[in-house]
């Protein structure tokens, strides 16, 4: 499973040290739900079958993240971080659905009450096209979810079967037409570039994807994480491992397809039919707006400080009982590193970067800018215009591009 | 048996004709230390309890290699027909790149014991040393070890011996340095038939210089054969060849540890102390007197070790150069033949052209500056010394590549060796294959007993430099073996073959090779680096180029993708950690132009697979 990154010990009480006033920030809340029916090959993600975690009950898990709820407003204020109301709530696993509708909406109205919710907020969950039905839908829509993300990853039976995903490819199609027409806006996940999976192959998820006509596709390419069982199979010489270059066409085709059937891509990764259906939650993350992230191994993020949870189900349930913080370890983002987030994060953006505030910072000098224009990795005008954008090329070859800016 | 010897002589009064200076001729692992450990301890000089495999083996390379490095002399006393004697055993370095020391060491010795393995015959430099003991008087005692091994075939060899040095199969000892079998009767026959020493107690004293060891704690220790007169402690000494002064701040011998004397007299063997620190002062070859009372006529064979390859020596990390200074500097301060001066490369920046006495010598050197400095090194490959002469008449030395002059060229002269290659029969077709290949021109065949042969030939340094040892051992499954001498120079149809990084040239890659092998190398070199470097993102085109001419070509294909998939909430500080990580590695890359080369690469690019230098255990 994913390693958590290295930070110092977080304090047990949970405070945060502000390093900046982030009253101006938008506020956001992420909910982690560590729980799948089963683990894919590829995933490296902090998620649990039922097998892995013996004496734990899922049917209370949702108590725990509401103690969670409660506490963080405490630690809130006992920062002085000012509490603003929660612009967006992502749901994300594990598979969330896999919990009864219920719990998630006792999370939400958890959260409601707590902080109070926008009136316009984008609230989401993650779903896995199995998982759910009509009226468990309905009822997260009644309750004030308004966007599901389905895990679709591949149209291809063969290439779902080497990412071990165990989902019937047709409640794909059928619960994003049940989600449209409940209200939800919508969205899939692909994965492209799996072992084995051909040009064609790619083209044909493409192809019943875009038919969706959902709001929103996210694409990323196969990534082989360290500890996964694929990249066991890969070492002992079972599968054979990723071709960059045909990754590289594969998310070519991604751009023209999607392009042709009416999408825009905004970050690297995704695309959106108009900038309403751009995932606002993802956005603030890009954005380095504050966000608290509830459950194990979630992240947080807020004025400056980067703080993670406990990642075991069973030590984080032992820590909010204990009225102990979760979080276990943080780090302090100090300015000439958020100048690198930024960087890092914003790139990858759409609009990208305004090049008078990377001057500003002593960063991208007209040799560096020139360059990066001459090989055809930014777009010229928009860089003589003031912003620092990447062309498709440059998109794919976006942590070179990150480098040569930042000079590392 | 003879007994061992109830009281030794006591140095600096013993009479030379109970003295007995010998050496053991012998190949790597032919086992000449476990032979004079068994005599270290036989002797008494060395009790059981501090005995250790390889005694006389101070330097761990040396004990793990089975080569001895730098020699030794050991006194040790011995009775036969109830007489004392002294014995002085001189450990000589066995390895070809050490001659000139191998042949002062046997300049001090009357006798030397030839040892061969009874299960391998003996081998091309043991020959080069023999030749090199009989070229000095000394008196030869033909011995097979290892007679315990099953594989052992003494009678074999022990025709192959008579046959080589005269005299009957019969007289040729067998012994084993494992067990001990024969070691006594070994060191009877050496009192019996080596000649004593013999001199002038009354001239003047003289000394020669035959090994000259740096100590940390002690400074340079000087190991001496006296020949005429006397030396004596607390007195003043003079080095004929710089009429340098010291004082004797210790004089005495060694058995096997150092122990003090009143002095050294007419035939003893024994080690000075001065308190210089650098072995500079104290040169192998040289003759030593004393100042009040000065010898006029130095003894003979005295020369200036000469270096024959040169190797540019980088640390990886830069900022690690005053460190490979200064350990250059130390090591300099026990080897005098090691020569090098500061040098710059675009490709891998400062670091030193070193010279050597050969490619073990190398090896060992690189391998020292690693071990016992801590340092991380690239040595670039090896090369050896060209005299070009110009068109305008104008002459320049080459020892790197790089320097190779531009503009018209009228000659150039490259070293000679001559090679002597010994080997079972069935494998000449293949040697005389690879010799070919390497421009050798033969000289002779000559069979030794019934299945064994040596060939010599004349042969281009350079193309022995170049992994030809490993090449023989492969082709001929570890048997053969080689030893060269220098030979002069000779005038060679050579062009330096440059590589080209995007048009750009990589000094550290330049090599001078004969016109007709030029694109072999070209070849070689471009594909070994279009492996090793990776993707850019643009196309980088690696060109081998003769002058302006392009010979070979291999393109690095741009790199594609290079962005990480996903980016969340959680992934934010990896991925910055990821960041400043590759930043870190980037510290690694050398720049060529607008290529960034992975130090790995230049390293790898360097010591092909093939090439291992210098002589490793056979078989």
């Amino acid at each position: 499973m994913a390693q958590l990154p290295k930070g110092e010990p977080a304090p047990s009480d949970g405070r945060i040290t502000k390093l900046f006033d982030s009253a101006q920030h938008s506020f956001h809340a992420y909910v982690h739900i560590p729980y799948c029916l089963t683990r894919c090959g590829y995933c490296d993600f902090n998620t649990y079958t039922a097998s892995e975690l013996a004496n734990h009950r899922r049917d209370e898990y949702f108590e725990y993240v509401l103690k969670e709820i409660s506490f963080s407003r405490e630690v809130l204020a006992a920062s002085e971080v000012i509490a603003r109301p929660i612009s967006t709530v992502f749901f994300g696993g594990g598979t969330p659905t896999l919990l009864a509708a219920d719990d998630l909406i006792q999370i939400l109205q958890g959260l409601r009450s707590t902080f109070g919710i926008s009136p316009e907020a984008e609230i989401t969950t993650e779903a896995n096209p199995d998982s759910v039905d009509e009226s468990y839908l309905e009822k997260l829509f009644e309750a004030g979810f308004n966007r599901i993300s389905f895990g679709m990853q591949s149209a291809v039976p063969e290439v779902l079967k080497v990412l071990e995903r165990t989902h019937n490819p047709e409640n794909v199609e059928k619960n994003v037409a049940i989600a449209k027409r409940i209200g939800f806006q919508t969205s899939v996940d692909l994965i492209y570039g799996t072992p084995g999976e051909s040009l064609a192959d790619w083209k044909k998820s493409l192809q019943v994807a875009t038919s969706l006509e959902t709001d929103h596709i996210s694409a990323y390419s196969l990534i082989v994480e360290p500890g996964t069982k694929l990249n066991r199979q890969i070492e002992s010489g079972q599968i054979s491992p990723p071709d960059e270059d045909l990754h590289a066409q594969m998310y070519e085709m991604v751009e023209q397809v999607l392009v042709e059937a009416g999408f825009r891509n905004y970050e690297v990764s995704n695309w959106a039919r108009g900038v309403d259906s751009r995932s606002k939650h993802n956005m603030a993350y890009w954005q380095s707006q504050d966000w608290w992230g509830y459950g194990p191994g979630a992240h947080s993020h807020i004025a400056g400080n980067r703080f993670w949870n406990v990642k075991h189900p069973a030590a984080y349930a032992e820590r909010i009982s204990q009225a102990i913080s979760p979080a276990l370890e943080r780090e302090l983002v100090d300015s000439d590193n958020r100048v690198v987030e930024k960087v890092m994060l914003e790139l990858r953006l759409v609009d990208g970067v305004d090049v008078q505030w990377l001057r500003s910072q002593g960063l991208a000098g007209p040799k560096i800018v020139a360059e990066l224009i001459a090989d055809e990795l930014i777009e010229g005008a928009s860089a003589i215009s003031g912003r620092m954008t990447l062309t498709p090329k440059g998109r794919l070859l976006a942590d070179a591009v990150i480098r040569k800016v930042l000079e590392f | 048996m003879s007994p061992r010897a109830k009281t030794a002589l006591e140095p600096a009064k013993t009479n030379p004709e109970l003295i007995r200076n010998f050496c053991i001729i012998a190949h790597i692992d032919h086992g000449k230390s476990t032979l004079a450990d068994r005599m270290l301890q036989l002797t008494g000089v060395v009790d059981d309890r501090s005995m250790r495999a390889q005694y006389l083996d101070r330097m761990d390379i040396e004990r793990e290699r089975g080569i001895t490095i730098k020699s030794q002399a050991v006194r040790m006393p011995w009775e036969l027909d109830g007489q004392t004697y002294a014995l002085n055993m001189i450990d000589t370095p066995g390895h070809v790149d050490f001659t000139y020391e191998v042949s002062r060491s046997l300049a001090a010795c009357e006798g030397a014991v030839l040892l061969v393995d009874a299960a391998q015959g003996i081998e091309a430099q043991t020959l080069a040393n023999l030749y090199l003991a009989l070229e000095n008087d000394l008196t030869i005692i033909p011995v097979l070890n290892k007679i315990d091994l099953p594989a052992a075939q003494p009678e074999k060899y022990a025709e192959e011996l008579a046959e080589l040095i005269g005299g009957k199969p019969e007289d040729c000892l067998k012994v084993s340095g494992k067990t001990g079998v024969g070691v006594d009767q070994l060191l009877d026959v050496i009192i019996r038939t080596v000649p004593n020493p013999v001199g002038d107690p009354n001239a003047p004293a003289r000394a020669m210089i035959f090994d000259s060891v740096y100590d940390t704690y002690r400074g340079v220790v000087t190991y001496v054969r006296m020949v005429d007169g006397s030396l004596s402690a607390r007195e003043k000494i003079t080095m004929l060849s710089t009429k340098a002064v010291h004082e004797l701040l210790e004089i005495g011998v060694s058995s096997p540890e150092p122990e003090p004397t009143k002095g050294l007299g007419v035939g003893e063997v024994g080690y000075l102390i001065t308190g210089v620190k650098d072995v500079r002062q104290s040169k192998v070859g040289d003759t030593v007197t004393t100042s009040l009372k000065p010898a006029t006529t130095a003894l003979k064979g005295y020369s200036e070790p000469k270096p024959m390859v040169f190797s540019g020596i980088y640390p990886i990390d830069g900022s690690d150069y005053p460190n490979l200074r200064e350990a250059l500097d130390k090591l300099k301060l026990s080897d005098a033949s090691l020569v090098y001066e500061p040098e710059t490369s675009v490709a891998l920046g400062f670091g030193f052209r070193c010279g050597f006495l050969g490619l073990l010598h190398l090896e060992i050197i690189t391998e020292r500056l690693e071990r016992e400095f801590g340092l991380d090194l690239i040595a670039t490959a090896p090369s050896v010394v060209y005299e070009v002469t110009l068109d305008d008449k104008k002459e320049v030395t080459v020892t790197n590549p790089s320097e190779y002059p531009v503009g018209k060229i009228s000659k150039v002269l490259e070293p000679i060796v001559r090679a002597t290659i010994l080997s079972p029969k069935d494998y000449v077709g293949t040697i005389m294959e690879l010799c070919q290949s390497r421009r050798g021109n033969m000289l002779d065949m000559q069979y030794f007993g019934t299945d064994r042969v040596q060939l010599r030939y004349d042969m281009p340094l350079a193309e022995i430099v170049f992994d030809f040892f490993d090449n023989l051992k492969s082709r001929t499954q570890g048997y053969a073996s080689l030893d060269y001498e220098e030979n002069g120079l000779s005038e060679g149809d050579l062009v330096k073959v440059d590589i080209l990084l995007q048009g750009e040239q990589v000094d550290a890659f330049s090599a001078i090779v004969h016109r007709e092998k030029a694109y072999a190398y070209g070849v070689m070199m471009t594909s070994k680096l279009r492996e090793l470097i990776p993707r850019q993102q643009f196309e980088v085109p690696i060109q081998a180029a003769v002058g302006a001419r392009i010979i070979a070509r291999e393109t690095i294909r741009a790199m594609r993708k290079d962005v990480l998939a996903k980016c969340y909430g959680g992934d934010i500080s990896r991925k910055r950690k990821l960041l400043e990580k590759q930043k870190e590695g980037k510290k690694r890359m050398k720049m060529v132009g607008r290529v960034e080369v992975p130090q790995e690469a230049f390293i790898a690019a360097l010591s092909s697979d093939t090439e291992k230098k210098g002589e490793k255990k056979g078989k």
